[in-house]
């Protein structure tokens, strides 16, 4: 190990040692010419005898250093040198490399803090997310998750379980805060004890909820997000005992949880206690997120079994109220499926990812081998040199390893700009990252994807170093024969390795752009699906909420809907308006309940789960879905609360055979409730999002008799959204006439989810563009460096051939036929390409199959487009080199030699 | 730089012995040390200019030799190398050891002529 004093005299070692050679040299030739030699002979001879000077020298040196590690920082102190001295390759390739490392390490940023990373919340392994099995629950299998849990079902689990250290429901919605500022619509969670306790993180400030807090009739209490307390109470930190209105009821502040927690993948305003009351708990109700935190050592498995045992209990311990049968949800088989936490929170995101990480990563070796084609060129033009080096005495070894630490600088210099670009790519991937990209709010440049960037530098500059390194490191002596660049020949057998990179760059850029055209197809075909509602940009929906405290009664709720809907539509420019329990793509099914057809039997006596929706008079007019058979409900149908529905005509079909033979039959929700007509038959709408099939849809009008009340009583909505049809949607101004139109009927609601159709109906979308544009950004790469790759392999063999095409044309070759001749050369290469990228892209693009839509992975006209293309492009680039060829004057280029 | 095929590689730590043991008589400057060797070995032995420098360079390292500036007979600059105190003591010890393996090596080929 050198030490300090050692590295200091070091300089001096060198000039001994140059010095006790020089003085040995001089000294055998003064013997020599002393014996009688001329002193040119002897000088000759003496150097000779003595050997490669430059070598022994090098030896020498050698004993002083840290010897491998040391030749090769003054190997990268050289090859910084040259780099400096050819600024255009140097910065062509550090670009093409920071580009190229930077989107990948970004998108290894995504996936690692999205998929690989385990959940932030202590042990989070033992975490399992709550879902059952109902397969016989008909309508259900419109859920591609599964059926929820009921408050029972909590309360039957949690008390008997052996298998859960902790578990817990909880539901988000929204909640009305008043008297802090201008009453705010906020994102609350409603938790059931339990929740905190699994999820496992303290609070900032405060406390969690405790058993006073779950009671019913105990304290109302609430916990704040580090958000909202920052927000709203300004960070204070004696908050804690302070009461606010939510839903216009007093609820004192208990704790503050801290920065970045969320409940599983739901962020919040305020956490409340679900306070669920034994007594008043029955059977239904499957809308609560379960999660649990299991015991250490017990498995998915074992959970399963140990609650499948307390799905009967349940049904011994709770009923849905008088002369029900609380073993009907026999025919359901509900089965526990518990899912881990982490899985449910991915969902199949992971899918998405995975495709873009694989198409960065092509890029990625399209771009290498751009990089070691430009370094073939460079090792071509040095060949002289290396071949000179070579016959001086330079290993084979020795000038690989100097060829690969050029390339591996390379390689660490593009990565450390790839740093720089990945912060940019990853503030633009949250950017335009779709919405439901799962725990985008934890993406981070960590150490984990700096050792990926540092592995991916050094690999990279491996990879790309070793094509040039194998190839020249045993640069022949002929190189030395200054003939030798004047055969045809050489150039020839010199091409092939470019060649094969060329074969392999277009086979990768095919593979690439089949991918991006497939999700071109995609997306164009999710745009011809009708969605069930039009003109989506001039409709304007938002959502109001009607607190039981702010107001009890039902029919003045009912009343003050109506009239917010008169104020919208005296709004000038306002042509109509309408509401809803939901709107189509926003997320949330407004209700699923079984549904009986007159005249059919099923079993148990009850018919399948179907999707429900509430809507009032105007609102498919407003919405722009068609009307197919009868008519829209009136007001005065929603204020005699008339026995009415109208169907989707898909439920119409299947049941009835035809939209028209629909009007007038009849259909109820249970045995017991009356039956109800149905008036109308509207369009089928994809309510979740255009890739998936519109279910058959029941709507209800918005005001209606409650289903569990022994004797009918008006029920209705307490939370809305409105939609407006008006040219005008959007406008700042028209938003605050909204505003006001709702003030004037109770200035203490707030107006939440604003936004228009349009807006809903890209989100749906949102993931399918969200691919679409990444792939087809890394396809316009691919192919832009595949063309540069072949233009520059023709051009260079152009220029390698410019004497053979002299002598071509002397001898009367046409021009025509010379063109033909390097086009045919770049077209048979493309060719190649496609063929090795048509087997890979078949057998990748399988892997894409779930994100695609209405077209199969083995679409024809992309596999036929895509080659056309690249041959397009291909003749394009040649032709170009190629016009020069034909324009070489036969003398000039014979002369040149 | 073969330059005869005849002549045998040294054994490893030969070089070293015959340096130090060279240099013992008296400090000399590289070219000096190979003709030193030569005409003591009457021809038999040569020391190569490819061994010699790293060999110098690796006994400075290890202590055994010390170098310093000095001229030549011709007047020119160049570096006497002189023995250390550390370099004369590894000597002695080397050459016991080879003492040793060159008794035992006489022994089995006079018991295999016999």
């Amino acid at each position: 190990m050198p030490s300090l004093s050692r590295l200091f005299g070091r300089r001096r070692r060198y000039d001994d040692i140059g010095i006790s050679i020089q003085e040995h040299i001089e000294e055998r030739v003064d013997e020599l010419e002393a014996e009688g030699l001329p002193r040119r002979e002897a000088e000759q001879r003496a150097r000779r005898e003595f050997g490669n000077v430059a070598l022994i020298k090098e030896r020498s040196r050698e004993v002083w250093q840290w010897s491998a590690l040391e030749s090769i920082l003054a190997d990268a102190r050289l090859a910084l040198r040259r780099l400096r001295r050819s600024p255009g390759f140097a910065f062509t390739v550090l670009l093409t490399l920071a580009i190229g490392i930077g989107t990948n390490t970004a998108v290894f940023s995504v996936i690692e803090n999205i998929l690989l990373k385990p959940l932030p919340y202590p042990d989070s392994g033992r975490l399992v997310a709550l879902w059952l099995d109902a397969p016989g629950a008909g309508g259900l299998a419109n859920f591609s998750s599964g059926l929820q849990l009921s408050a029972s079902m909590y309360l039957t689990f949690s008390d008997h379980n052996r298998s859960f250290q902790s578990l817990g429901i909880w539901a988000p919605g929204t909640a009305n805060i008043t008297g802090v500022a201008e009453p705010e619509q906020v994102q609350g969670i409603g938790v059931s004890s339990g929740v905190l306790e699994t999820l496992g993180i303290p609070p900032a400030l405060g406390r969690w909820f405790n058993q006073a807090d779950q009671d019913p009739h105990g304290q109302k209490s609430l916990i704040l997000s580090y958000g909202y307390w920052q927000r709203r109470m300004g960070g204070n930190r004696n908050i804690i005992g302070r009461s606010i209105q939510v839903d216009s009821q007093t609820r004192t502040i208990v704790g503050v949880m801290p920065r970045g927690f969320r409940i599983v993948d739901h962020d919040f305003d305020l956490l409340v206690p679900l306070a669920l009351d034994r007594s008043h708990q029955i059977l239904a109700g499957f809308g609560y997120n379960g999660i649990g935190r299991l015991k250490p050592g017990v498995t998915l498995g074992q959970a399963d079994a140990d609650i499948a045992h307390l799905v009967p209990v349940w049904m011994n311990s709770w009923s849905n109220g008088p002369g029900t049968n609380p073993h009907y949800y026999e025919v359901w088989r509900i089965a526990p499926h518990f899912r881990w936490l982490k899985q449910q929170v991915i969902g199949n995101i992971g899918n998405v990812l995975w495709v873009v990480m694989a198409t960065v990563g092509v890029v990625m070796l399209i771009a290498c081998i751009n990089v070691a084609n430009l370094l073939l060129v460079r090792a071509e033009s040095r060949q002289q040199e290396l071949a000179i080096r070579s016959a001086l005495g330079a290993g084979r070894a020795r000038i690989a390893r100097e060829l690969l630490v050029e390339s591996l600088l390379l390689g660490l210099l593009g990565g450390a700009l790839a740093v720089g670009a990945a912060c940019g790519a990853l503030r633009l991937l949250v950017a335009i990252g779709p919405a439901d990209l799962p725990r985008l709010s934890e993406v981070s440049l960590d150490a984990a994807s700096l050792g990926f960037t540092l592995l991916l530098s050094v690999f990279s500059g491996l990879f790309f170093g070793a094509i040039p390194a194998l190839k020249y490191a045993r640069a022949h002596s002929s190189a030395l024969n200054p003939g030798a660049s004047r055969t045809a020949s050489t150039g020839r057998a010199r091409l092939r390795s470019r060649n094969i990179l060329v074969v392999a760059q277009v086979a990768l850029a095919l593979v690439l752009m089949v991918s991006a055209l497939l999700m071109i197809r995609t997306f164009a075909a999710l745009r011809r699906v009708e969605p069930g509602f039009a003109d989506a940009t001039h409709v304007e929906s938002m959502s109001i909420t009607i607190p039981g405290r702010l107001e009890p009664d039902v029919h003045t709720v009912a009343q003050m809907q109506r009239q917010i809907a008169d104020n919208l539509a005296a709004i000038p420019g306002v042509t109509s308006v309408g509401f809803a329990a939901d709107v189509p793509m926003d997320g949330d099914d407004p209700d699923w309940d079984t549904i009986a057809v007159e005249g059919k039997p099923y079993d148990g006596g009850e018919g399948p789960l179907r999707l429900f929706n509430f809507v009032s008079p105007g609102y498919f007019n407003t919405m722009g879905t068609r009307l197919v058979a009868g008519r829209d409900f009136t007001w005065d149908d929603l204020s005699n609360v008339s026995p009415m529905v109208i169907v989707s005509e898909s439920f119409a079909r299947d049941n009835w055979g035809s939209a028209s033979a629909a009007i007038g039959k009849r259909v109820k929700k249970y045995s017991s409730s009356p039956w109800q007509q149905v008036i109308g038959v509207v369009e089928d709408v994809h309510v979740h999002g255009v890739d998936e099939t519109a279910p058959p849809i029941l709507y209800w009008p918005a005001a209606f008799y409650d289903r569990f009340w022994s004797s009918p009583a008006l029920d209705g909505l307490r939370t809305v959204t409105f939609v407006v049809h008006s040219n005008r949607a959007g406008a700042d101004e028209f938003l605050s006439q909204m505003q006001r139109a709702v003030w004037q009927v109770n200035p203490n609601l707030p107006l939440a989810s604003v936004r228009t159709m349009q807006d809903l109906y890209s989100q749906s979308m949102e993931r399918t563009s969200f691919t679409l544009v990444m792939l087809a950004i890394a396809g316009a790469m691919a192919l832009a460096l595949g063309v540069i790759g072949i233009y520059g392999v023709i051009a260079y063999s152009v220029s390698q051939r410019t004497r053979e095409i002299g002598i071509r044309l002397a001898l009367g070759a046409q021009k025509r036929e010379l063109k033909w001749m390097f086009v045919h050369s770049a077209l048979v290469l493309t060719a190649a390409g496609v063929l090795l990228g048509a087997g890979a892209a078949v057998a990748l693009t399988q892997w894409m199959k779930a994100l695609l839509f209405g077209i199969s992975p083995l679409d024809p006209l992309t596999y036929l487009l895509v080659p056309l293309v690249l041959a397009g492009a291909a003749a394009l680039a040649s032709y170009l080199p190629a016009r020069r060829a034909a324009g070489v004057d036969p003398v000039e280029a014979l002369r040149a030699e | 730089m073969n330059r005869s095929s005849d002549r045998r590689d040294l054994f490893p730590g030969a070089l070293e012995i015959m340096i130090l043991q060279s240099l013992r008589l008296r400090p000399m400057h590289g070219y000096a040390l190979v003709k030193h060797i030569r005409q003591v070995s009457d021809d038999l032995l040569e020391v190569e200019e490819g061994s010699l420098y790293p060999a110098l360079q690796r006994m400075l390292r290890e202590g055994w030799l010390e170098s310093e500036a000095g001229t030549s007979a011709k007047g020119r600059p160049t570096r006497i190398y002189r023995v250390t105190e550390a370099g004369v003591r590894h000597l002695e010890s080397e050459v016991m050891s080879f003492e040793r393996m060159f008794a035992g090596i006489a022994r089995v080929l006079a018991v295999a002529k016999a």
